[in-house]
Order: structure tokens, then C-alpha cells, then sequence
């Protein structure tokens, strides 16, 4: 009999409530049977991000756009960057969209648990819902950024390759990537306030360790290239651009160590968040 | 069916409970603290030796070895003091937080309204929120569809439901957060304290929605400071003291136990040890007892007699100007009225440090009858400082007689009101009245 989960008996779940020590199962079939709630949380997230402000919806895309403005005039136009053969407002743009999921869904995915604490107190619900739901949330500013990105395309006059058919599972990739560097933070943030004021400083270099402002194909050596792509937003970044732009870099070994890089934080993050989880409610 | 809903072995839960603070020092110790302890706190981290930013150092067992078994359809009350661990053995059952000892195990879906309205959103409208708080409760989408009117009709807020509830009343809010609540269908329902919500007529109403739940055979675990209520609902009380289980039985055995004998409350309590007593420093409580106009401690006071509430304190610290009071309370945990010393031969004087015994004599012919609850609390002016406030640290039961010259008269039923004066009434007639044979009631008024 499994211990420390339910167990269906004649449709009655039977619960055994034990002290538990050191790694343990990820239970995902527990997190599946909330779903609805994870829906609920995402959208609630939603709702109220915008309300009382009076752009509303558009402050999505205000952020990438005017980045994208501040990165134009400060490494296109005056330091020359360059931006293999695309204009430099797309260039940056294509790469601003998926920064921006990545960024806003692990800065509000780290204090999701922090700033609901008394809901951590007073139900169950499986935990690892909390940042799930605030990274799932961030998905409907990623859309609304995309279609400003197509629009873009479409005045800039470029046509994407074959190779979009790839975007959703690039997609995927910046979801994991995120999910994966969420649970750690959000998780250590329980017990560790201190995180809190990191996360904004780690995203802030991290931006800079993502060929956003710049092309990855500065790293002249394949070899150093692929290294450069644990970073798992490197990865993104470069396949995003390669199947929207036609951005001749060919990024394949690049996502692929992303890849790898990214199902490595998302396993170890999910465990290591489990593994915190019992005192969650007791030190949060 | 017939295995045990619940099934608690030697449930234990030990919390680590924050490094008592040191004496306050000089201000420069304080700013060097501020950064030096982060790198002593980083150290011990690293070793190993913490693993958690509180440093954690003292442990306390907030539950210890608790067994006992709830059969399905039982409603069961858990009583005990403040910090007896009720809440704790209820977060442990809801699985939120696990035991450190022990095991429980739980059969049926559990559900559990540990405080209502837990995740509701002040920017969301009361449909939104419905729906939200459903969800985290533990209910079904469409689970939610079926009842929602249901649940808006008895939260009574038809009007406002597209209404964001920051514009509710704390009243509408609550009662919204305790229709989502009452509504959910699990065979196991484990309630904290519910009944403090709303007016004394949606408390009444939230009681009978309980009681359906109990009669419907689902099993309710039923935590609640307010006694009449417990029996009422539970024929089965466990009483909790100090992390353990005390007394397990009969509603009514129980619950008198706890409020009799010194578990719970009493005429008279005092603390031996001064080191163990409310207070600081400053001032310290050793006793606090109730007395009947003759003088003796009693735990019984007829309506129509003064009672005494009579508090012992030492003042350890010359200097200081006290005000003593006492904070005194029905059985449905209404606030009667607070009462301070006003004894002009102390007002705005500084003690020398010594025992004092200040007693607040409150008159006959104004408590209801029932169970009062005192709550003793000292604080010192200049500045403004409250040394000790301890709730519930004595009761007593006021008792109405049938004699005829307390302010029932010649009524023999039951007589609403959280007072009870003496009023004078006076009667005319007004001519061409005949005189008729006088009549004794009965029943409710």
C-alpha cells in the first residue's frame, strides 16, 4: 500500500498523514486533480494585474515595446550593434517577447508563496500549483506581445520560414525554463527572505547574459556557443529569431543544450520545492 | 462502513519557536547587529547548523500524543484553551502541515474551513469570488454551477454579486465566505471557529446549515471557544490541554469538566510561581478570583447580588501610575463592558513596589444570567504600556431565581438580552378598567 498519498478504496480516498523525511514524490497526479483550481489561481492572476491602472491590458506590451525603443536607440543606433542583418527593432523585439514571459513569470512566480501566506495556512492544495499558476498566467502578456511582434513582422516586411512550425515547442522550452528556476526561487523564498531582494537583481543580469540586446553569433566558436546555450533563454532567444526572422544561424545545438539545461531545472526545482514544501506552512 | 473516518495515532507536532529577544541594549549594538548578524547568519547556515533564516533554537511540542478514532457521521467537538492545539491537530487533519510524530489516517474527502473566506480577492466581484474560493476549497467547476444560487441566496447578497467585495461590509464578505464554505459537500468537515461571523441572526442561521451536516452523516470535526454551542452540536467533546488529549467523552461531562476544574475556567486562579505569571518587568499578576458579596470565592452568584472581581498583582518597579481593569463577557463571547479601577485614593498615584489587591464590584441586577466570562488586563500610563492581559482567567454563573423580585418578575421563560437590569415600571389605569386575576407566563419572550 502506498504510503503518504491517497489511495482509492471502494471510491473512498483512504489519506495517511505521516512525518515524511527527505526527497519524495512529486505526486503529479495530486496536482492534476486540482487543475481546476491551477485555472482558477491563473485567472484570478489575470484579472486582477491590470485592474486600477489605466492602460489596462496594454502595459503587456508597453514593456518589451518601449524596451525595445530604449534598446534601438542605445545599442542600434549609437553603439552600432549588430543584429544579424535584421533591423534592429525586431531583432530585439523577437527576443524582448519571450524575455518578458521569462522574466515577469519568475519575478511574480517567486513570491507567489510569500504573498499567500495565509492561504499556504489555512487549506491544502497541492503547492506546486502557486507558481505554475503565476508563470501560466504570464502566457496570456506573452500572447498579447506575440501579435504586436507579428504586426512588427508584417511593417518590417518579413515572412517567417518553415521552420515557425518549431515556435510552439520553443515555447515550451521558455515555460520550462521558467517553471524550473520558479520552483527553486519560490521555494527558498519561504524560508529565505533575502531571495526576494535578489530575484530582481539575478533577472537584471541574467538580461544581460541573453543575447536579447545583442546576437549570440558575437561567440564566434561553435563549441563556446553551445556552452554559452546553458543558459536556457539563449536557446529561446535563438530559436525564437530563427523561425520568426529567418535569422541564418542555424541555433540547432544551441537548443538543444537549452533544452537540456531547462529539464534539468524544471526536475531538480520541482523536487527540491517538494522536498521544502512540509514547512512551507510552518515557517512562511 | 464501518473503519474510522479519522484514525490518530500519537499525532506529535513540535514548531520551532523564534530565540527569545535579548535585553534591549544601546543603539549602537543595534545598528552593528544589523550588520554583523547577517554573516553570523550565513555562517550557520552554510555549517548546517540552521536551516532556516528565524535561527531556529527553541522547540516547543505543540502536540503530543494524541489518540483517538472519529466514526463516519460522528460531530465531534474539540475544546481546550488557547494554545491547547486545537488548530494545530486540525491543520495536521487537513494536511497542511505534517505531524512530526505519529500518524492519522483519513477516510473520506476531507474539507476544511480553517477560516472562511481563506483567498478571497478584494478587486474581484462576489460571482468571481464564488468561484475562486470554490475552487480552492476543494470543489468541482461544475460542482460550484449547481449551487451557486444556492449560495447566493444564502449569503443574502443577490444585489451586489457583480460587485467587487472591497465595497462590501465585513458582514457581506463573511457571510458570502461562509455560504461558499457550508456549501461544500465532503464526508469529512473540519471547522474552526466558523461562528464568528456575521449578526447573532446569521449565526443562528450558519448553526442550523451545521447541523444539517451532521445530520446528513457526514463526519465534523468542530473547533469553538463558544460552549453552548459545542453541546448543542457535538455529542462527543475532546478537550486538549497543553498539546494533549485530557478528557474524551459526553458533550456535557466534558465540557464541564473543562469549564469546573482547572483546565478551563474558574471562580479563582492564581500563579504560584512569579516567574511563570502574566506580566514583566514591571508588574506581575499572582491572582485573580471571584467573589460573592459575603466574601467567598464562588463560581455561582445569584442575579440579584453584587459580585466582586478582585485582582492580585505585585508591582515590582517603583514609579509607575496603574490601571487595572477587567474586560467581562457573555457565553457568546460578547463584550458585556470593560471596567478600570477608578479607586480615587490610587488615581494617577505611583506605586511603590509591593502586593496590591484591587477588586471591581459589580452591582446586582445587571448581568444576564449564564455564564460569565472575566478577562484581567493591567496597564501602566506614561507611557502607555499594557504589562499583562490574560482572557477568560476566571468565570462564573450568574443564576436567576423563580422569587419573583429579580428583573424576571413573575416570568418563568426564558428572557433574551445580554443585561438583565432591574427596571422600575409603572403601571395606570385609566379609568373604567376592571380588575382581573393575574396571569403567570411561560415559554419565550
Amino acid at each position: 500500500m502506498q504510503k503518504n498519498g491517497d489511495v482509492v478504496l471502494d471510491d473512498v480516498p483512504v489519506l495517511y498523514l505521516e512525518p515524511t523525511k527527505g526527497w519524495v514524490s512529486l505526486r503529479l497526479q495530486d496536482l492534476w486533480r486540482y487543475r481546476e483550481l491551477l485555472y482558477f489561481l491563473a485567472w484570478r492572476d489575470i484579472k486582477i494585474r491590470y485592474k486600477q491602472t489605466i492602460l489596462g491590458g496594454l502595459w503587456a506590451i508597453a514593456q518589451p515595446l518601449l524596451t525595445m525603443v530604449v534598446f534601438t536607440l542605445f545599442f542600434g543606433r549609437l553603439a552600432k550593434m549588430p543584429s544579424d542583418g535584421i533591423p534592429y527593432p525586431i531583432f530585439s523585439y523577437a527576443a524582448l517577447v519571450p524575455w518578458a514571459f521569462f522574466s515577469g513569470g519568475v519575478t511574480k512566480a517567486s513570491n507567489s508563496l510569500v504573498g499567500s501566506a495565509n492561504l499556504l495556512k489555512k487549506v491544502y492544495f497541492p503547492r506546486l500549483a502557486m507558481p505554475i499558476a503565476a508563470v501560466v498566467a504570464g502566457l496570456v502578456d506573452f500572447i498579447l506581445a506575440f501579435i504586436v511582434l507579428l504586426l512588427l513582422m508584417l511593417y518590417f516586411g518579413i515572412v517567417p520560414t518553415i521552420n515557425v512550425i518549431w515556435l510552439p515547442l520553443l515555447v515550451l522550452l521558455a515555460f520550462a525554463s521558467c517553471l524550473g528556476i520558479s520552483f527553486w526561487f519560490a521555494a527558498m523564498n519561504v524560508q529565505f527572505r533575502d531571495v526576494r531582494h535578489t530575484v530582481p537583481f539575478i533577472i537584471q543580469t541574467w538580461m544581460f547574459a541573453t543575447p536579447v540586446a545583442y546576437p549570440s553569433s558575437l561567440i564566434q566558436d561553435e563549441f563556446w556557443r553551445a556552452v554559452y546555450a546553458l543558459n536556457p533563454m539563449v536557446g529561446v532567444v535563438e530559436g525564437f529569431r530563427w523561425a520568426l526572422l529567418g535569422v541564418d544561424t542555424a541555433p540547432g545545438a544551441q537548443i538543444l543544450v537549452s533544452g537540456v539545461a531547462a529539464l534539468t531545472l524544471l526536475v531538480s526545482g520541482a523536487f527540491y520545492f517538494r522536498r521544502m514544501e512540509r514547512v512551507f506552512a510552518d515557517v512562511v | 462502513m464501518s473503519e474510522a473516518s479519522i484514525a490518530v495515532e500519537n499525532l506529535g507536532k513540535q514548531f520551532y519557536i523564534g530565540k527569545l529577544q535579548p535585553k534591549y541594549r544601546t543603539l549602537r549594538d543595534q545598528i552593528g547587529d544589523v550588520f554583523l548578524a547577517p554573516f553570523r547568519r550565513a555562517g550557520k547556515v552554510l555549517r548546517g547548523a540552521a536551516n532556516s533564516a528565524a535561527e531556529l533554537d527553541e522547540l516547543i511540542w505543540a502536540l503530543r500524543d494524541v489518540s483517538f478514532e472519529v466514526r463516519p457521521g460522528e460531530v465531534v467537538g474539540l475544546i481546550g484553551r488557547n494554545g491547547a492545539g486545537k488548530s494545530t491537530l486540525l491543520k495536521i487533519l487537513a494536511r497542511i502541515t505534517e505531524p512530526t510524530t505519529g500518524r492519522a489516517v483519513i477516510r473520506g474527502r476531507v474539507g476544511s474551513l480553517l477560516e472562511v473566506g481563506t483567498g478571497f480577492h478584494a478587486e474581484l466581484t462576489g460571482r468571481e469570488n464564488i468561484y475562486l474560493n470554490g475552487a480552492i476549497l476543494g470543489m468541482k467547476r461544475a460542482e460550484i454551477d449547481r449551487k451557486f444560487d444556492e449560495i447566493v441566496a444564502f449569503a443574502e447578497v443577490e444585489k451586489f454579486i457583480d460587485t467587487p467585495i472591497k465595497h462590501y461590509s465585513s458582514g457581506m464578505t463573511m457571510r458570502l465566505a461562509f455560504a461558499v464554505a457550508g456549501h461544500l459537500e465532503p464526508e469529512i468537515l473540519i471547522i474552526d471557529e466558523v461562528l464568528a461571523v456575521g449578526d447573532m441572526r446569521f449565526q443562528r442561521k450558519c448553526l442550523n446549515k451545521m447541523q444539517d451536516i451532521g445530520e446528513q452523516g457526514r463526519t465534523v470535526l468542530f473547533v469553538s471557544h463558544n460552549m453552548p454551542a459545542v453541546t448543542r452540536m457535538c455529542k462527543r467533546v475532546i478537550l486538549l490541554h497543553e498539546g494533549r488529549l485530557v478528557c474524551d467523552g459526553p458533550a456535557h461531562k466534558v465540557v464541564s469538566a473543562y469549564m469546573n476544574d482547572g483546565l478551563g475556567t474558574t471562580a479563582e486562579r492564581y500563579w504560584p510561581d512569579p516567574e511563570k505569571a502574566p506580566g514583566g518587568e514591571i508588574v506581575r499578576l499572582r491572582a485573580v478570583r471571584v467573589r460573592a458579596a459575603d466574601g467567598s470565592v464562588t463560581g455561582a452568584v445569584d442575579i440579584r447580588q453584587p459580585v466582586g472581581l478582585e485582582m492580585e498583582y505585585e508591582v515590582l518597579k517603583p514609579g509607575y501610575i496603574l490601571l487595572p481593569h477587567h474586560m467581562v463577557y457573555n457565553e457568546e463571547g460578547v463584550q458585556l463592558f470593560t471596567t478600570v479601577d477608578r479607586d480615587p485614593a490610587w488615581r494617577g498615584r505611583r506605586r511603590l513596589p509591593g502586593r496590591y489587591v484591587s477588586t471591581a464590584w459589580i452591582p446586582g441586577n445587571l448581568l444576564a444570567e449564564g455564564m460569565v466570562f472575566v478577562g484581567s488586563a493591567l496597564t501602566t500610563l506614561e507611557p502607555r504600556i499594557h504589562q499583562f492581559l490574560v482572557r477568560d482567567v476566571v468565570a462564573f454563573q450568574v443564576i436567576d431565581s423563580l422569587d419573583g423580585d429579580s428583573a424576571r418578575g413573575d416570568w418563568g421563560g426564558n428572557l433574551r438580552g445580554v443585561v438583565r437590569p432591574l427596571i422600575d415600571w409603572e403601571t395606570h389605569a385609566e379609568g373604567g378598567v376592571t380588575e382581573e386575576r393575574s396571569c403567570v407566563g411561560g415559554g419565550r419572550m
